[in-house]
């Protein structure tokens, strides 16, 4: 009997070691898991797809003699003073509050140098950003915190945001470790407290309102500036056409990868849709009202390079945003710095507490002994050369397909490898002509 | 005083012109005539400038005010004030949802009543309301101060931060973390400065009236609270 071979330890995967410890961890502390970042289980994404190059019947563009051009403008269509960026990546919106001031600088800094625009936040606008920042768009959140008709009008575009894709239909929340005297002064708030920031805006519910929402910050600004509305990945046919019919200038749209500073895991990892599903519906309702390329759509969660850049582009998007790449670009989860990650009970790359204010890179912290730390001059530069990089990858691709400019790459120019991504994204499995839920098969 | 009659002119026209009153301008009286209930009126105005609007308004009538005094004779949409930073709003009539909804600064006077989430989210405003308000009024008020001559709806001051609250008839009910507390002279004494401000000491005294506040138990999470939030 002893000779008998026993069954070897076998894990569960519906109880893995992921799942239990969370288990424990609730049991512990009686409180759900709050933490930064996106989404972070495998999510059909644009890994999934890839471009066909040219062939016989499409010719490339010479790599290093032929132009590609880059630029984009925004908030052609009501603006009276739309924006021209040189390249098609934005800085997404990440608050004052969240991230430091000279991590805010450094975005600023990094954002002008590379000809692109950076967003406020949750609090609102702070001088290292405006200061740092040809181009700054201004964030009009449910809270309102720090929102004033000054800063309205020293925006050069402001963005109505209705919901992030990170947690779509969620308000904010900033722990009290991280309410410093001027983040809370900056709010209206007590310091120290834990301060939640609505998931309504105060002063409207619905279409019909936030056009006239939108009629009145318009009437404020003297219609000069373009205004954004930023939706997450819930409904982005309906949220597109709706976002249209109140009167964006610009659509933005974030995914479910897209990162915060700080929210529950469980609002993170199952609310809301990748954003590789999302950009077809969006297009699809610009397309249908016949607004695509006149209402601009940027799109943002989990944009990590050129190609992404490319193949948000080729399904029909104007610009990306990115928040998550511009941090870790800045310094965030360097493994340089992994002795004090060891120290807050994490390891670099997956530090993800940025909620706690004690990030040893100084980027999400307000505390002034890390945050002197961090470099802004430094952190812009590694900004700015990452975002070029961006760019020559994004127009490496665009040449191999034979387009002058970013914004010919078409849906044609891409196949997937998934079944998932092919449905999602709308263009075949690779080597077939299938599209799921198109036909072809 | 100018004129300036909103149905032939238009909005643009109005708050442009109002916009570029700056400095010691000699049109500090204006009057606007057919307003009909349109929408952001007098919204962005950053001069002391008085603005009387003849009729009923739309939404956001003098959203971010800065200096103006803006009298609306007639009752106002939702929003009015939203947002005001300083400066004066007075209506006469009633005013829809979200009356000085995060307002900054500045003093917003409404004669008749206001409906729900009246002052919601304020952050240093003053409102002095002459009759009744709705549900959900003062929802995650910040700063500034509430008064109400009359009665109080639903779930008063939920969620509320430090704003104060002053109700001289009924509460219907009072809101996560709202309480009443202890009128102490420094209130009575900001009371009746606000009742005289908001032209209604001829209305009500201030000891007629009672304050409620935070009670601060949310203001850091806790687990066994999980039912308040
Ligand atoms: C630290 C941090 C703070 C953020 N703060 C805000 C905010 O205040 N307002 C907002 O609309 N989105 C906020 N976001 C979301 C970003 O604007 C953006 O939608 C998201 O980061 C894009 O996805 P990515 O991180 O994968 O690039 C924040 C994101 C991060 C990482």
């Amino acid at each position: 009997m002893s000779d008998f071979p026993h069954t070897p330890p076998k894990q569960s995967w519906t109880f893995s070691n992921d799942v239990n410890a969370e288990i424990r961890r609730a049991a512990a502390t009686g409180i759900y898991d709050i933490r930064g970042g996106g989404s972070k289980r495998r999510l059909p994404h644009f890994d999934d797809l890839l471009f066909l190059g040219a062939s016989i019947s499409r010719y490339p563009l010479e790599g290093y003699r032929e132009k590609c051009a880059t630029d984009v403008w925004l908030g052609t269509r009501f603006a009276k003073k739309p924006i021209h960026l040189d390249i098609p990546i934005t800085i997404a919106g990440m608050s004052f509050g969240a991230l430091s001031g000279p991590a805010k600088e450094a975005l600023g800094r990094g954002a002008s140098a590379a000809g692109t625009s950076t967003t406020t936040g949750d609090g609102g606008m702070t001088e290292e950003e405006r200061g740092h920042s040809k181009s700054l768009v201004y964030q009009y959140l449910p809270s309102r915190y720090g929102m004033n008709p000054d800063d309205l009008r020293r925006a050069d575009a402001i963005e109505v945001v209705v919901g992030q894709g990170a947690k779509p239909g969620g308000g904010g929340m900033l722990l009290g470790q991280k309410i410093s005297d001027r983040v809370a002064m900056m709010r209206n708030l007590p310091k120290g407290i834990d301060q939640r920031s609505a998931c309504r805006h105060p002063d409207w519910t619905g279409p019909d309102d936030l056009e006239i929402k939108i009629l009145e910050i318009r009437e404020i600004t003297d219609w000069e500036k373009p205004i954004y509305i930023k939706i997450g990945g819930a409904r982005p046919y309906y949220d597109t056409a709706l976002a249209v019919k109140a009167g964006a200038d610009v659509v933005v749209l974030d995914g479910m990868q897209g990162g915060t500073a700080a929210t529950q895991d469980v609002f993170i990892e199952n609310v809301g849709m990748p954003i590789l599903a999302c950009i077809p519906q969006a297009v699809k309702a610009l397309q249908d009202l016949g607004m695509h390329r006149k209402v601009q759509l940027i799109v943002s969660g989990g944009i990590r390079t050129g190609a992404d850049v490319a193949k948000a582009m080729a399904l029909g998007a104007d610009a990306v945003a990115i928040g998550t790449a511009a941090l870790v670009a800045l310094g965030d989860n360097d493994p340089a710095l992994e002795s004090e990650y060891r120290k807050l009970g994490t390891t670099a790359g997956a530090y993800d507490d940025w909620h706690e204010g004690k990030d040893p890179a100084g980027i999400t912290t307000q505390d002034p002994e890390l945050y002197g730390r961090f470099d802004p001059i430094l952190g812009g530069r590694r900004l700015k050369n990452y975002l070029k990089v961006m760019t020559l990858e994004a127009q490496t691709i665009a040449r191999a397909c034979g387009k002058n400019h970013l914004h010919n790459l078409e849906p044609e120019d891409l196949c997937s490898l998934t079944l998932e991504a092919a449905a999602m994204a709308g263009v075949p499995v690779a080597g077939t002509n299938w599209i799921p839920g198109r036909g072809g098969f | 005083m100018q004129t300036f009659d909103l149905e032939a002119q238009g909005l643009r026209a109005l708050n442009s012109a109002l916009h570029n009153v700056k400095g010691q301008s000699n049109e500090t009286a204006w009057e606007v005539v057919n307003p009909k209930g349109s929408h952001a009126i007098a919204v962005g105005v950053d001069a002391p400038v008085d603005i009387t609007v003849r009729g009923s308004t739309g939404y956001y009538c003098a959203g971010m005010n800065k200096q103006a005094t803006i009298r609306v004779k007639g009752s106002a949409g939702p929003g009015v004030a939203e947002n005001m930073m300083s400066g004066t709003v007075i209506i006469d009539g009633d005013a829809s949802q979200y009356a000085g909804a995060t307002g900054r600064g500045g003093l917003l006077v409404i004669k008749g009543n206001a409906s729900s989430r009246c002052g919601i989210s304020m952050k240093g405003i003053n409102i002095v309301v002459h009759g009744n308000i709705g549900h959900m009024s003062a929802f995650m008020a910040q700063s500034g101060n509430l008064v109400v001559l009359g009665d109080a709806g639903e779930a008063l001051g939920d969620s509320l931060y430090e704003a104060g609250l002053f109700v001289r008839g009924s509460v219907k009910s009072l809101g996560a973390d709202c309480i009443e507390k202890e009128m102490r002279p420094e209130h009575i004494a900001l009371l009746a400065d606000l009742l005289k401000q908001g032209e209604a000491d001829h209305l009500a005294k201030p000891s007629e009236f009672k304050r409620y506040g935070s009670a601060r138990k949310l203001y850091t999470f806790n687990i066994d609270n999980a039912s308040s939030y």
